[in-house]
């Protein structure tokens, strides 16, 4: 079993991106569980919001501590909150900033990083910060671990048709536009 | 074979309501329930589900709302949580008395005070004497699979009771997973079009429904109702076997057994922690710990010959309870197995209350219950009720004091 926490605020999307995740795991056969974790709800505020990705049923009913990866949809939370806590060995890391992170800045564990500037691309395409689904995209490049046409038809079938056209814009965005780093190779060449 | 979807529990709810075609729907919304209203209008402005929504004022009206329905020869469903179950409390025992096949989602979530919106049972567990039958779920697809199976066991004959759809929330309302959808057609074969008779609104044929009750008669009508109860015990278990033979699911009928063939200790639980109970269960095993669960599924009626069956075979009994019962200080279903052992010798039992307040029920809290309990299966001596959160814990010092220190570094 993989597991992934999100970490956004309160209006970034972050519930939505984990069921969006959710379904285009089990689009391709897989079985997935998304678990928001709600807390005082208010726009703005830090939320957490987790996915368990597995071939076989998923029987557990708990929060994700121990993370394979990280998706931070803020990027104002990385400097804020202990947001690597808990991440296992061969991890992952899918951060929303426009600034240059080395691997030696962040836990030893980490061994994919990938860096995108979603603020950015969220303001061309959204014109707000919304950023859940350019990250998603991010992270399909980096980890691999679903496919970008999976996701854009998960996009299609599940999202409210007015916001599917920027939104399959904005994974696509995220998937082309991903910086991604890793400890083994020392730059992965973006497909 | 059905459409596979992911739905969350509320979604999974909805569902199996369309599946069902219920004709009425009343409710209010209240978190963590909310989302279920949501997708019933939704559904019915779709037109997929070919039913009147009322929109109700409160709880107390929705499930009035539903209570005329029947009369009237209606499918209803409606659900609620917390708060909006306290306001609906006087309609809520009337439906049971009244024998009204009505099927309520029953969002579990923790009652107020102290202000609070998130999950636990505590407001399933206070009305477990109002006479309606409570069937607990560990998944989304159980959830779904359950209110088609509430209706056929709701409206037989001999059961006539309003059967609670209990599923926690947000561990299992706002949690999204894989469910199979079944397939309408078969759906329909297994659960036939309702057919309520003993009470009627007919204007060619009126009849008086409630009316002023003496006592010898009261006594008849809770006499009927318990007997109702019991048999609902059999019915239950029907609907399993139909089901299984339908759609190759197996939940569980009265509770869910895990493991239990050869353990020599149990956890008993009920709801969302009994999923991480079977993976902290299989992984306990690999370390020669051979511990089983017993799920228990239905709340009312208990399944008192199934729980003093498969229990006293066992050496000790872990209950994990995320409610609290005020007659002890223990959780109900500590409280509840102690009831149907009566006078008959049981295995000592301990209690563990966790996840109260939202709190998650975690994998350790798990894995050191069963740690424990196989301890007191041992001779060990412990607490008799274990706050997680509140009482220190501490397994090592435990296997330090334990004959088998080969388990150490197990946690």
């Amino acid at each position: 079993m993989k597991q992934i926490r999100f970490h956004g605020r309160g209006g970034q999307g972050a519930v939505m991106a984990s069921e969006l995740l959710c379904h285009a795991l089990v689009h391709e056969g897989n079985y997935g569980q998304s678990i928001p974790a709600y807390g005082f709800e208010r726009r703005g505020a830090p939320l957490e919001a987790f996915v368990k990705l597995d071939d076989k049923p998923i029987r557990e009913r708990t929060q994700v501590y121990e993370p394979d990866g990280i998706i931070v949809l803020d990027s104002s939370l990385i400097a804020q909150l202990p947001v690597f806590n808990g991440i296992q060995k061969d991890g992952f890391a899918i951060l929303n900033t426009r600034k240059t992170i080395a691997l030696d800045d962040i836990p030893q564990e980490v061994v994919t990083l990938a860096t995108v500037d979603a603020n950015r691309i969220a303001l061309d395409v959204f014109h707000a910060p919304i950023t859940n689904t350019i990250l998603l995209g991010a992270f399909a490049q980096a980890t691999k671990l679903v496919s970008l046409q999976s996701l854009s038809e998960c996009i299609e079938s599940n999202f409210p048709r007015k916001i599917v056209e920027k939104n399959l814009v904005a994974v696509a965005r995220g998937y082309h536009e991903v910086q991604v780093i890793s400890r083994n190779t020392p730059l992965r060449k973006v497909d | 074979m059905g459409k596979i979807d992911v739905l969350n529990g509320n979604k999974a709810a909805a569902w199996g309501a369309k599946l069902s075609r219920v004709s009425l729907l009343a409710a209010y919304p209240i978190t963590p329930q909310t989302p279920l209203v949501e997708y019933l209008a939704t559904f019915v402005s779709d037109g997929e589900i070919d039913a009147d929504l009322v929109e109700v004022e409160s709880e107390h009206t929705a499930l009035s709302v539903l209570q005329g329905g029947v009369f009237a020869g209606a499918r209803t469903f409606t659900g609620t949580s917390s708060q909006g179950l306290a306001l609906m409390y006087e309609p809520y025992i009337r439906t049971s008395t009244m024998r009204l096949p009505i099927v309520m989602a029953l969002v579990t979530r923790e009652v107020i005070s102290p202000q609070t919106v998130w999950g636990g049972q505590q407001d399933a567990i206070t009305v477990r004497e109002a006479g309606w039958i409570q069937i607990w779920c560990e998944s989304n697809q159980e959830v779904l699979d359950t209110v088609i199976q509430a209706y056929k066991i709701a409206e037989n004959k001999g059961v006539l009771l309003p059967v609670n759809v209990c599923y926690d929330g947000f561990s299992l309302s706002h949690m999204a997973e894989r469910v199979d959808i079944p397939e309408q057609e078969i759906v329909d074969t297994f659960l036939p079009k309702p057919d309520i008779t003993h009470v009627k609104l007919d204007p060619e044929e009126p009849m008086a429904v409630d009316p002023l009750t003496a006592g010898p008669m009261l006594t008849e009508y809770r006499h009927k109702q318990v007997t109702a109860m019991k048999y609902a015990r059999e019915v239950i278990e029907e609907v399993r076997q139909e089901w299984l033979q339908l759609f190759g699911r197996d939940h569980g009928g009265m509770v869910d057994v895990y493991r239990m063939e050869d353990a020599e200790s149990a956890i008993v639980c009920m709801g969302s922690p009994a999923g991480t109970s079977r993976v902290a269960i299989d992984e306990m095993r690999e370390h020669g710990i051979k511990v089983g669960m017993v799920r228990i599924r239905v709340l009312r009626p208990f399944p008192i010959e199934e729980v003093t069956q498969l229990l006293s075979q066992v050496k000790a009994i872990g209950t994990i309870d995320r409610n609290v019962s005020f007659a002890a200080g223990f959780g109900t279903s500590y409280l509840e197995l102690k009831t149907a052992f009566g006078g008959k010798t049981m295995p000592p039992m301990i209690d563990f209350i966790g996840g109260l307040g939202g709190s998650d029920v975690t994998m350790d809290q798990i894995k050191q219950a069963i740690v424990i309990t196989q301890y007191v299966g041992q001779g060990g001596q412990y607490r008799d009720v274990t706050w997680f959160g509140l009482d220190e814990v501490n397994i090592q010092e435990l296997f330090e004091q334990s004959p088998q220190e080969e388990k150490e570094g197990i946690l």
